[in-house]
């Protein structure tokens, strides 16, 4: 039972990768083309989801925002994993002073919210007038740099946590007897122990990084129209919901699929992988 | 942080367009943007020492303090009733759903936990108002009044926390049913509905409070876009503009009052758990 659902996750989660990358090819219609003939359609047989107030396709504007937010998502947990684990890995390995610098820091960054952090970030990297000639580049890195910087504290602590009971293991010990160097314990002997919850952790990850993008581009700090991400959708979408209720739910919805196909999804590969 | 902000290029007085050069050099030496970098640093940080926090660049003549003495008692009440309210409604979740474990009561507990932990803000604030507001016509759809107008925000802001509590009580409370102690007070004849209350949720103290700063994080984070879906006038509210603004005092005394409300609750939080069991000893 448990395991149809995992499955029924992980299978949503990979069709919206796939609608991402082949957004031009599915979408009917392109996010920015307006037809002004029908503005502010409710939902009907030539425009699936409706249009908006430009009249813009919306079911469009969502196939092209899943590439967007899901590039996000899967981009900045990737690079969050990464520098965690590092990370997380010298930080329980070497212990003593090492440790204690490197986990005040971590605490540091735990003590400011992460959304005032996120927002302070963006807000400067979009300042700062890097790629002029592209504001999807930029706006797209802006929010992954902010992301990153947020979701590696997690990983750190836990790697930090796991590592710290994997290296008491006698096969460490041995490892050592034989003379590895610090760098193939960690990396051929420490980190293969780990992949299961990391694995799990990536599965947590991304769903978060994906509805924190949406958070930034809701507030206006994230991607800028006319592109479109579920964010930029929802922003739109809350001015007008009191008339036009779908321009929010859809988008809404979107981003409410996709958390709860992640929370399947990774609760079945917990499961799998720990027990 | 405070470099953070003012590498931000532009800067707060660009954007009046009419401003004579004279009146520019005026309004930048009084605020000491002319200075260097450093210098504005340590500048700020004395005025800090004194409990000053500086006056805003764009409220003309606020003190950044009496904008925040207005904004964070809103964003407090909205955060703690946003906590009771998770409390209240996560506890007896997880307990129900522990005691008719894999029965349909549980199963209705945790559909209604994941279907929370997975509602964005911004799906479930529009539903809501719709429903209640527009359709219904009870409650009004935003702003912050009377305690009518609390009922939405504190909903939106606090289902996530209460998903995240029920699922940590039902699986900590299943582990707890099954140990030894339990065992005894049974075959003690104590009654179901006192080893529900007596044993197990007061076993499941310290795992709520460890998880507690968790959810405190999640209200303050989550407080920014509540408070915008709600127009309420609180300390989220007042950040977002004060970002877009380049209002560096009130930019930084607004992160600054987040990471002070977040650190000291992690504190009490810490101090709680070591004072409900004492093994855990405050480092």
């Amino acid at each position: 039972m448990k395991n149809k659902w995992a499955l029924a996750g992980g299978g949503f989660l990979v069709l919206i990768c796939l609608v991402g990358i082949f957004a031009p090819l599915l979408a009917p219609y392109s996010y920015k083309a307006q037809d002004m003939d029908h503005i502010l359609n409710t939902p009907n047989s030539k425009f699936w989801f409706g249009t908006d107030g430009l009249g813009r396709d919306l079911f469009s504007r969502i196939l092209y925002g899943a590439r967007v937010s899901m590039a996000v998502g899967l981009i900045s947990s990737s690079i969050s994993l990464f520098f965690g684990t590092l990370y997380g890995l010298i930080a329980g390995y070497f212990g003593n002073k090492i440790e204690v610098v490197l986990m005040r820091t971590v605490d540091l960054f735990q003590s400011i919210p992460a959304l005032v952090l996120m927002i302070l970030v963006s807000v400067v990297f979009n300042a700062c007038r890097f790629f002029e000639g592209s504001e999807l580049l930029r706006d797209t890195l802006g929010m992954i740099l902010a992301l990153s910087l947020m979701g590696w504290v997690g990983v750190a602590r836990l790697v930090r946590s796991q590592v710290l009971q994997v290296k008491e293991l006698p096969f460490i010990e041995a490892a050592r007897a034989t003379g590895a160097s610090d760098i193939v314990i960690m990396l051929r002997h420490i980190l293969p122990q780990l992949s299961g919850s990391l694995i799990v952790m990536l599965t947590h990850l991304v769903p978060n990084q994906i509805l924190f993008e949406s958070f930034l581009s809701f507030i206006g700090l994230g991607l800028q129209p006319p592109y479109s991400s579920w964010g930029v959708l929802a922003n739109e979408g809350w001015r007008s919901f009191r008339t036009f209720p779908h321009l929010i739910l859809f988008p809404g919805i979107a981003i409410f699929l996709t958390m709860l196909a992640s929370q399947f999804f990774g609760d079945g590969l917990r499961d799998e992988l720990t027990s | 942080m405070f470099f953070l902000v003012r590498v931000l290029p532009g800067n707060p007085f660009d954007t009046e367009a009419a401003v004579s050069p004279e009146v520019r050099a005026h309004l930048n030496s009084r605020y000491h943007l002319d200075q260097p970098l450093l210098t504005q640093y340590l500048i700020y940080l004395k005025s800090l020492g004194g409990g000053d926090l500086g006056t805003s660049y764009r409220y003309q003549d606020q003190n950044v303090m009496d904008i925040i003495s207005e904004a964070l008692p809103v964003t407090l009440k909205l955060g703690l009733l946003s906590l009771i309210f998770s409390f209240s409604l996560g506890i007896p979740l997880g307990l129900v759903a522990a005691q008719f474990h894999n029965r349909w009561q549980d199963r209705v507990a945790m559909f209604v936990a994941v279907l929370g932990d997975c509602m964005p803000t911004f799906l479930l604030a529009p539903v809501l108002i719709l429903v209640f507001s527009f359709y219904l016509d009870i409650l009004p759809p935003a702003l912050w009044e009377s305690p009518k107008y609390y009922i939405l925000p504190v909903v939106s802001l606090g289902i996530k926390p209460t998903a995240i509590l029920a699922r940590l009580i039902r699986s900590s409370a299943l582990d707890i049913l099954e140990s030894d102690f339990i065992r005894t007070a049974r075959a003690k004849g104590a009654s179901e509905k006192r080893i529900l209350f007596h044993h197990v949720l007061r076993n499941c103290l310290i795992p709520i409070l460890g998880v507690s700063g968790t959810l405190v994080a999640h209200i303050l984070s989550g407080s920014f876009i509540v408070e915008l879906l709600f127009a309420v006038p609180g300390l989220g509210h007042y950040l977002i503009e004060s970002v877009i603004d380049r209002d560096y005092p009130l930019v930084m005394s607004l992160a600054l009052w987040y990471a002070v409300v977040l650190s000291l609750s992690q504190l009490v939080m810490d101090c709680l758990s070591s004072f409900a069991d004492p093994r855990i000893k405050p480092s």
